[in-house]
């Protein structure tokens, strides 16, 4: 009985400050969030707290000029939109992905773990700058434009920046990285002799790839996947800087009802809108098809 | 006639080793299998024997040399298309799929019906007693069943030869004894050609119909494994395989039946052949530690004197190290021990060696 | 039944079925590579250009990177991120370390899967939704210190990066060892001291790495709870980048990659350095 007390307050003090920390500072102020979406908005910053569901009838309607909702799109708009570019581009990180981790596991040790370290590197670099070198090389005046024009290639510089293309390639080169590892820890376990079996067992390249690798790699295609598009959904960085604020993703969305808009209930409601996809989407990962086999690779 | 099974044909095979050198894996090995027959390839890791084997499932291409199968060169043939399966070592079997799916996976390959394929699946299954099984996973079994998994998906779609890589080698004692009756019997049952890679002399002996010994990329002998046994052409297959006594010896004289060699001062021993050696030449002589028997010596001088300098007992025989009087040779005699369950012979004693005429052979190198 | 080639002599140059091998992959993958590195070293040589244009090269230069350091408003950028980053390391690392040892090697119990959940929450809740999570609750409770909003916010979001190598580092040793030395009569702390922190230690050093950069390099979060006066170097370099682009930024920029690139590959090599009683990987 002592014995079970002492590893119980072993494992309070152990825990404590950690779940602590996260609790107070991360748990509590979700749930603030919670709250401040059922309130009204304080047009000087903050809420009024008042009980409100203006914040989440705001998504689908707005108030005309005789107080009345109309039904207005520009919300789901945003969402959609950003529901296209984060499906797009977890689909072309994917397209990328796979073959290059697939490649990657095939070298041998050295090149393999030089290459590891070449994807992994970028993945702990600042995302600001990595946009800011497309800015560099994407404006009208960028690297690309400057050189395309010296070399007479072209005439009038190709506007580039701000658009959906750039955002497009923007989030793919921020993500791009939690594609690749996850599948490659998958497939770099991947037994050779099975991929022998195979083909001893008459198995062609195609039928190799669709009936044995890929359903192995599976975990980690989902896993991967879901690294790219979560993070993708709230992205903030790439919209802002390379689509110029012109093209808005939730992220962006949420960040301005804290600053310039001032409607905190809205921001706080599309920021839980946001969340909640997420969690069904972890729902779906921890529950679902891929749940017996996880990935192992961290980071 | 009938087409031999497989005809490996002066077969290299270089591999670019890890400090960049070229490894030669295989160097000129020419072998024939016949159709029907319990073939293994017996050696020491490294020997090359595992190479050979992954040169006829097509995982790797001969540097030089051909590999005919049936009357067919198979040459930049891929695994897919060559009528050969393979059980792996550590069998391979595809964790994601069940047992009937692992069976199943070369059929769908090929395009059978999904009935057929079941069927043919379960009768694979029932062939190597693992019908109750189908649906397991891999990981959800031993690897006793998992070795007969790997089995029965590798006979599924009648291969012309089975290859089997070390098999038994991941399996308990017991086991393995058991599967080593299993297998011979498999094979009698299907008449498919099983090439088979060991370094297991005991596994080679009671299963082969004819085995190769490989040594360094080499071929050594091939032959029954009586013959492999009885008859070995080099120090390296009698060493190899069982135990044996190596004299160094000089030839004292040809006599009708084979020669006369001098193994000390005064003491000679007649051999089977000659293995073209002439007189005066120094060669190596083998003898089985069994073909020599031990009788107390009498006092009187007839025959091949020794004293015994040590005995190990082992069971059913004991092992006795005989130095012979007159020199320094020290021979290991094996000797049945008596129903009385005693050590026939005591360290010390002074013995006659009895050697079985033509027991001692003259090695060829 | 099957295909089978004539015989005769294998030249050498052969095309052979290489199992395994796809048609694509590789070229894909190297492109891939200069896709992730190209704007990367662009950014760098034109860091050192000697021109007021950043995307023209006019020949090499230091001036930007002596501006830039000697700018008064990026010194104090740099020093709050340093503040907060090395705070944030530390508290993080400390509460990450015990935590690990509990979910590691303190058994099964009611809550394990809850606290390993609510321990990976900060990495897998989006930036912008924790952003505006703390802000809301730090206005709420009128808590205004400073630059100590940011290094509470920095310490939560560090947390689950300390512990992942921490953790990873415990469930690859072999707990004989530890056997070992309480067979060896050392008690519980000094098995802890002598055995396990060593061992430990690449794991523990590795996780602070990881730490520091993660918090060097934040941006959304800052952004949202730091306070007028505490500017941070990616919330002054965002700002230099609204403003349009300067040769200054890319010299800042490459100087914020070369710190990342140096904590991660020292990171990268003490987590590699095999030890005794560590499982290989």
């Amino acid at each position: 009985m002592r014995l079970l007390q002492s590893t119980q307050m072993r494992r309070v003090l152990g825990l404590g400050p950690a779940l602590g920390i996260i609790g107070f500072f991360m748990v509590v102020p979700i749930a603030i969030i919670i709250v401040f979406s059922f309130m009204k908005s304080n047009p000087y910053g903050g809420v009024n707290p008042e009980f409100s569901l203006e914040a989440y009838k705001q998504f689908l309607f707005e108030r005309n000029l005789m107080d009345e909702l109309v039904f207005n799109a520009a919300y789901l708009r945003i969402f959609g939109r950003s529901f296209l570019l984060a499906i797009g581009t977890t689909a072309l990180c994917l397209l990328i992905g796979f073959p290059t981790a697939y490649y990657m596991s095939r070298q041998p040790a050295r090149r393999k773990n030089l290459m590891v370290f070449l994807v992994t590197i970028p993945f702990w670099t600042n995302l600001l700058i990595r946009a800011y070198c497309w800015i560099l090389l994407l404006r009208d005046t960028g690297i690309i434009n400057n050189y395309l024009i010296k070399w007479g290639i072209i005439d009038e510089p190709l506007t580039m920046l701000y658009t959906n293309f750039a955002i497009f390639l923007g989030l793919v080169y921020t993500h791009i990285p939690f594609m690749v590892l996850p599948i490659y820890a998958r497939v770099e376990k991947l037994d050779f002799n099975l991929l022998e079996a195979a083909h001893d067992l008459y198995a062609s390249r195609q039928q190799l790839m669709r009936h044995v690798i890929l359903p192995l790699a599976a975990p980690g295609i989902i896993a991967g996947s879901l690294l790219v598009f979560v993070p993708c959904l709230g992205d903030f960085i790439i919209p802002n800087l390379l689509g110029g604020g012109k093209h808005l993703m939730i992220g962006s969305l949420i960040q301005l009802q804290f600053g310039g808009s001032r409607n905190w209930p809205f921001g706080s409601a599309a920021a839980l809108i946001l969340m909640s996809f997420v969690l069904i989407a972890m729902m779906i990962y921890v529950w679902g098809p891929g749940r017996k086999m996880k990935p192992e690779g961290d980071a | 006639m009938p087409k031999p099974a497989i005809e490996i044909k002066n077969v290299t095979k270089i591999f670019q080793g890890h400090t960049g050198h070229p490894v030669t894996a295989l160097d000129h090995v020419s072998l024939t299998i016949e159709d029907n027959e319990f073939f293994t390839l017996l050696g020491p890791s490294g020997c090359g024997k595992t190479t050979l084997l992954r040169l006829i499932a097509g995982f790797e291409y001969p540097t030089q040399g051909e590999i005919v199968l049936f009357g067919d060169s198979i040459r930049g043939l891929p695994p897919q298309q060559r009528p050969v399966n393979t059980v792996f070592q550590h069998y391979a079997l595809f964790p994601h799929m069940t047992v009937a799916e692992n069976v199943g996976f070369p059929l769908k390959m090929q395009g059978q019906r999904p009935d057929e394929m079941t069927r043919t699946a379960a009768r694979m299954l029932d062939l190597v007693k693992m019908a109750d099984f189908g649906d397991r996973m891999p990981d959800q079994l031993s690897g006793g069943q998992q070795q007969r998994v790997a089995l029965a998906r590798a006979l599924a779609p009648q291969p012309k030869v089975l290859l089997l890589d070390e098999p038994l080698s991941a399996l308990d004692l017991k086991l393995r004894q058991e599967m080593r009756v299993e297998l011979k019997n498999l094979q009698r049952q299907t008449g498919i050609t099983f090439v088979f890679v060991t370094h297991d002399q005991v596994e080679a002996l009671t299963m082969s119909d004819r085995i190769a010994v490989m040594s360094m990329g080499r071929l050594q002998q091939e032959g029954t494994p009586i013959a492999i046994y009885e008859q070995p052409v080099n120090r390296f297959v009698a060493d190899f395989i069982g135990e044996t006594n190596f004299i160094q010896s000089t030839i004292a004289g040809i006599e009708n039946s084979g020669a006369r060699c001098t193994i000390g001062p005064g003491t000679t021993l007649g051999t089977g052949a000659t293995a073209d050696k002439g007189k005066g030449d120094a060669v190596t002589l083998a003898i089985r530690p069994e073909k020599i028997r031990l009788v107390k010596s009498d006092g009187a001088a007839d025959g091949l004197q020794g004293r015994v300098a040590e005995c190990i007992y082992t069971g059913t025989d004991t092992n006795y190290q005989v130095e012979l009087e007159n020199s320094d040779v020290r021979l290991v005699v094996r000797g049945r021990n008596a129903i009385t369950g005693e050590t026939l012979f005591k360290v010390g004693e002074t013995v006659v060696l009895n050697v079985a005429e033509g027991a001692a052979r003259i090695l060829a190198d | 039944m099957r295909s089978s080639t004539t015989s005769g002599p294998n030249p050498a140059g052969e095309k052979q079925f290489v199992i395994g091998r796809f048609p694509g992959f590789a070229a894909t993958s190297w492109i891939f590579l200069l896709y992730l590195y190209i704007p990367i070293f662009l950014l760098i040589i034109f860091s050192f250009n000697a021109s007021h244009s950043a995307t023209i090269w006019h020949g090499f230069s230091l001036e930007w990177y002596l501006k830039a350091f000697g700018n008064d408003d990026v010194q104090r950028a740099a020093v709050n991120s340093l503040i907060v980053a090395f705070i944030a390391t530390v508290v993080a690392t400390v509460v990450a370390v015990f935590a690990a040892l509990i979910l590691a090697r303190g058994g099964r119990f009611r809550g394990r899967g809850l606290s390993y959940g609510i321990l990976m929450l900060p990495m897998t809740m989006p930036e912008i939704v924790t952003a505006v999570a703390t802000l809301s609750f730090f206005t709420a409770i009128k808590l205004d210190i400073g630059l100590g909003r940011v290094v509470i916010a920095h310490t939560v979001f560090c947390i689950p990066f300390a512990f992942l190598p921490i953790r990873a580092r415990l469930q690859g040793m072999d707990t004989t060892l530890e056997q070992a030395a309480q067979d060896l009569y050392a008690n519980e702390w000094q098995t802890f001291r002598y055995v396990t922190l060593p061992l430990l230690m690449p794991g523990i050093i590795s996780g602070a790495m990881l730490s520091f950069i993660i918090s060097i390099d934040d941006f959304i979060i800052t952004l949202m709870v730091a306070p007028a006066g505490s500017t941070t170097l990616p919330l002054y370099i965002y700002g230099m980048v609204r403003m349009g682009v300067t040769p200054e930024v890319n010299a800042l920029s490459t100087v914020m990659l070369a710190i990342s690139l140096v904590f991660v590959s020292t990171s990268y090599l003490i987590g590699r350095k095999k030890q005794a009683g560590t499982a290989n990987q």
